[in-house]
């Protein structure tokens, strides 16, 4: 068995509103920063002990969909490092 | 006949609704999400209350979603139990798949607690009955995620297979003016059902418009759809 840490980056899909991003948005400008755009994303960092890179990912995977992302309106990334 | 009221923690409208379907005459018990025994032999129908479970953690309703108790509902909802989501409910019943699409951050990103009108779109399911398809009904909202969302086609489907059941609307049930729509849902899309007419769910609080001394009795007729 390796340790590993997964690091899961959930984010709202392309095309989805994110009022919560627009709101911070616009309180970095009223702080008089310039910006183009900004999206916001949850990032979970799993520890986790796996005989492999791939089983590690199927696990994580799963995790992701079965709870960690709403596929109506996420995509998710998920990145294997040994810990 | 009873109807199992879930409360999980963090339900906070699971009296509200009791006291509702009692006034209407409907036979109502509160059931504990974590009961050992489960829904109660004599389940009728199921409430999933209003409330903030799981202090909305992750997504407001994905953990209740997953609560064990959730697979005696999916179930009891196949088997023909009329299921009922409101507010939390509704997420709740969205997050686990009871109802499709997804109650997310209002377009606004506050929380929204007002009187709104609504469109009943359809007057032939248990819960619209006591209306006619097209009648206007004012219904208080309460909520900081309860954007309709989902992909367009299917939400093109959906409406062809008519699985729409409520829209925010004006007073004349005229959808156009966006300011009708409190929070951003797309095609302004208040409750919808789910794979079959029994399962419902609905972001405003028909239990919060049942009883004459706190204003309107509009949802009435919604929460009757636990008798018909």
């Amino acid at each position: 068995m390796t340790a590993y840490t997964a690091t899961v980056t959930v984010r709202l899909k392309h095309g989805v509103l994110d009022p919560e991003a627009e709101t911070t948005q616009r309180a970095l400008e009223r702080l008089g920063f310039e910006l183009a755009d900004l999206r916001s994303a949850d990032r979970f960092e799993i520890d986790l002990e796996a005989d492999s890179t791939g089983e590690a990912e199927d696990r994580v995977d799963e995790m992701a969909e079965r709870l960690l992302a709403n596929p109506t309106i996420h995509d998710y990334d998920v990145d294997i490092a040994e810990r | 006949m009873t109807v199992a009221i879930i409360r999980f923690g963090g339900s906070n409208c699971d009296r509200d609704a009791e006291r509702a379907l009692e006034y209407l005459g409907i036979d109502a018990e509160i059931v504990w999400h974590e009961d050992e025994d489960g829904l109660p032999a004599e389940t009728t129908g199921i409430l999933l209350p209003g409330g903030f479970s799981y202090g909305d953690y992750l997504r407001a309703g994905a953990m209740a979603a997953r609560s064990p108790i959730m697979d005696e509902v999916r179930e009891a909802a196949a088997d023909g139990v009329p299921v009922l989501g409101v507010c939390n409910g509704a997420q709740v019943g969205c997050e686990s798949g009871l109802t499709e699409g997804a109650f997310t951050t209002n377009e606004s990103a506050r929380f929204q607690c007002e009187h709104v009108y609504l469109r009943v779109e359809r007057d032939d399911t248990p819960w619209t009955a006591a209306y006619e398809a097209g009648e206007v009904i004012e219904v208080p909202i309460a909520h900081g995620e309860g954007r309709y969302e989902i992909d367009d086609d299917r939400l093109d489907e959906l409406e062809e297979e008519g699985r729409v059941l409520f829209r925010y609307c004006d007073e004349n049930g005229d959808v156009d003016d966006p300011s009708v729509n409190p929070n951003g849902s797309k095609h302004n899309v208040a409750g919808v059902l789910g794979d079959s007419e029994t399962v419902a769910v609905l972001m405003p609080h028909p239990e919060r418009a049942t009883l004459p001394d706190v204003g309107g009795v509009d949802g009435q007729g919604i929460l009757e759809g636990f008798a018909r």
